[in-house]
């Protein structure tokens, strides 16, 4: 039964963590219409920040075999405000050389910085330890928590109630900059970049607020998986993974809709973690090595299917109307 | 030195071969097409395919020719694999995109389809041959010592002699023929070929088998260069666009330069870099033109 509970909590604070990323891609795509599909290279960054912020310089034993540029030994908090400021740098230095041309450049950038970043850790070894990736990285609070009577298995709760309360955080945060004078032009920006540009707005630095506003998110949720996982390596941020999976969630769920950023997750997150239970049980041992892949296709069928059939996702954008008609 | 240069012309070809076909669908169907890399993935397995089993269970083994590790099988499959691309870069028009440009959607939406369409096709590769990398034949490399301590293998020069052959008759189709102006006509202008009575989706139609017959080409040549791995076209597609961006989006003859120009500097970087930052070095050749002539060396032609 605690194996239950506990396996849903995992699961519910891996599904938060890309909620959190969902809701970041629809503050680019949903309400300023950019088109990033590197969301991995700002997750990668995130949680490498976060890891290296946060764990000590590894010394003895483990520095014969742990290479890493740095360790500052921070308290999560500090980890996690980090990767969201050097995430947000990385897409100032790629939103200015493309945000003022047309749309599928900064497409085409972002798979590049994303490519880029999973390159440099999977070679840098001096970096962040190479391919091996970082291991035994803190939670906030648990030798705390465990000194003080809870059972190891039970701390996925508590960090479940932190994801769950940053997300809730994200979300006002969001709702109310996206309702206010500034969100507008956002989305007046998505519909028509020249409307906003004729009545004198500077759509230049709405789009570079939208883009850096966005990546520190993604680097918050960076942080967080870091922090859950305890274990990063390159390989994780693949675009399939980092980037595709997070599309697929804000498209079903609904782009353009702060609920339906987090609804999508859930989903997506759900048939991710339960399809590769049905697959293991479905497909025979010999084919096992594919199965992995059959989620992939799956997923991305998933994926042309809403395009087809209901383009605006599950909830849709909501209306806004003034309130003076 | 100079080998590098070599080998980066023959990367270089390859790029372009690719890269020809990209620009052209930018320009007709007016998206990027993020499976491009993908389809280079599908050409080279369908060849895999007939070179390792269709061939061989009807009797045919390929005997290498002259110094060259493979033969005529390999060369014969060419065909199959280009039009099977072709059409599977059809199917996924008439399935995907033309529905969604009936529907009056932005290109941009058509990216986001594209790639998942890349996504289908790198999983279905994946499903049925595994992740693992292949080679078309198993016969021996031999490999050529030339002055300038250049080094070339035969294969490369029949990958050279395709790509090229390939690309020149491609242009010469475009330069020449009524059709091949038609879709010039059409990448330049769409409205204007529209009312000039160019039979549109015809062309889109066209354009996407070329392209893709085109990407299958380039990665059986890649294939033969190197070797056959799922991930082999994806990771081409950053050269790919960094080579159509370099020429001038929508220009066939820029992706030509542009094409050769990425091949060299990413091979030529690998005597001051580990060869894994190839991709990375495509990318920052393509930041720096989007800094310095974002319309490209020879403007696009949609230069907005």
């Amino acid at each position: 039964m605690t194996g239950i509970l506990t396996f849903t909590a995992g699961f519910l604070a891996m599904a938060g963590i890309f909620a959190i990323m969902s809701l970041a891609l629809n503050v680019h795509w949903g309400y300023t219409g950019l088109f990033n599909i590197g969301i991995a290279g700002f997750f990668a960054v995130g949680a490498y920040t976060s890891a290296l912020v946060t764990s000590p310089m590894p010394a003895g034993v483990q520095a014969q075999y742990v290479e890493q540029a740095f360790g500052l030994d921070q308290p999560f908090l500090v980890g996690v405000l980090a990767a969201g400021i050097v995430s947000g740098l990385v897409a100032w230095i790629i939103g200015f050389p493309t945000l003022r041309l047309r749309e599928d450049y900064l497409a085409i950038a972002t798979i590049g910085i994303s490519e880029t970043i999973r390159l440099i850790f999977n070679n840098a070894r001096w970096l962040a330890n190479g391919p091996q990736g970082l291991v035994g990285i803190k939670q906030p609070l648990r030798e705390w928590l465990i000194e003080r009577g809870m059972p190891p298995n039970f701390y996925n709760f508590f960090y479940l109630v932190i994801v769950i309360l940053l997300m809730v955080l994200i979300y006002l945060a969001l709702e109310r900059g996206i309702r206010s004078p500034w969100g507008r032009v956002l989305r007046a920006i998505r519909e028509d970049e020249v409307v906003p540009e004729t009545v004198g707005k500077d759509v230049f630095r709405f789009k570079m607020q939208s883009l850096v506003l966005g990546a520190v998110i993604m680097g918050i949720g960076g942080a967080l998986y870091a922090h859950f996982a305890r274990a990063i390596q390159p390989s994780v941020f693949t675009p399939l993974f980092g980037t595709f999976v997070v599309w697929v969630m804000l498209i079903l769920g609904g782009s353009g809709n702060n609920k339906g950023a987090i609804l999508g997750a859930f989903i997506v997150w759900a048939i991710w973690s339960g399809s590769a239970y049905l697959i293991r049980q479905v497909v025979p041992v010999e084919f096992s090595a594919q199965a992995p892949y059959i989620r992939l296709l799956l997923i991305g069928l998933l994926l042309l299917f809403i395009l087809l059939t209901r383009p605006q996702g599950l909830l849709g954008e909501e209306k806004e109307v003034s309130r003076l008609t | 030195m100079a080998n590098l240069v070599v080998s980066g012309i023959i990367l270089g070809s390859i790029i372009t071969l690719g890269a020809v076909g990209l620009t052209l669908l930018y320009g007709i169907v007016n998206f990027g097409n993020f499976a491009h890399g993908d389809m280079m993935t599908l050409g080279a397995y369908i060849a895999l395919l007939m070179t390792a089993t269709i061939f061989p269970a009807l009797g045919l083994v390929d005997t290498p020719i002259g110094p060259l590790s493979f033969g005529w099988v390999m060369l014969v499959s060419f065909l199959p694999a280009m039009g099977v691309t072709g059409l599977a870069a059809i199917a996924a028009d008439r399935l995907v995109y033309r529905r969604l440009r009936e529907r009056r959607v932005r290109p941009i939406m058509l990216a986001i389809a594209a790639l998942a369409v890349a996504f289908v096709m790198r999983s279905v590769i994946y499903i049925l041959w595994g992740a693992d990398f292949h080679f078309y034949s198993q016969g021996l490399r031999t490999t050529w010592k030339l002055p300038l301590g250049i080094t070339l293998r035969p294969d490369q020069v029949v990958v050279l002699v395709v790509a090229w052959a390939m690309v020149v008759g491609l242009y010469t189709f475009l330069q020449r023929t009524k059709t091949g102006k038609a879709l010039r006509a059409l990448a330049d202008n769409p409205d204007l070929a529209r009312v000039s009575g160019i039979a549109t989706e015809r062309m889109i139609t066209l354009t996407w088998f070329i392209g893709g017959a085109m990407a299958a080409a380039a990665g059986i040549l890649l294939g033969i260069d190197s070797q056959v791995r799922p991930e082999m076209g994806w990771l081409m597609l950053l050269p790919l666009f960094a080579a159509v961006i370099l020429g001038g989006i929508g220009n066939a003859y820029g992706a030509l330069a542009g094409g050769l120009i990425l091949g060299v500097v990413q091979q030529v970087s690998t005597a001051f870099m580990s060869p894994s930052y190839k991709p990375a070095v495509a990318f920052i050749i393509m930041i720096l033109v989007l800094l310095v002539r974002p319309q490209g060396i020879f403007g696009g032609s949609k230069s907005s």
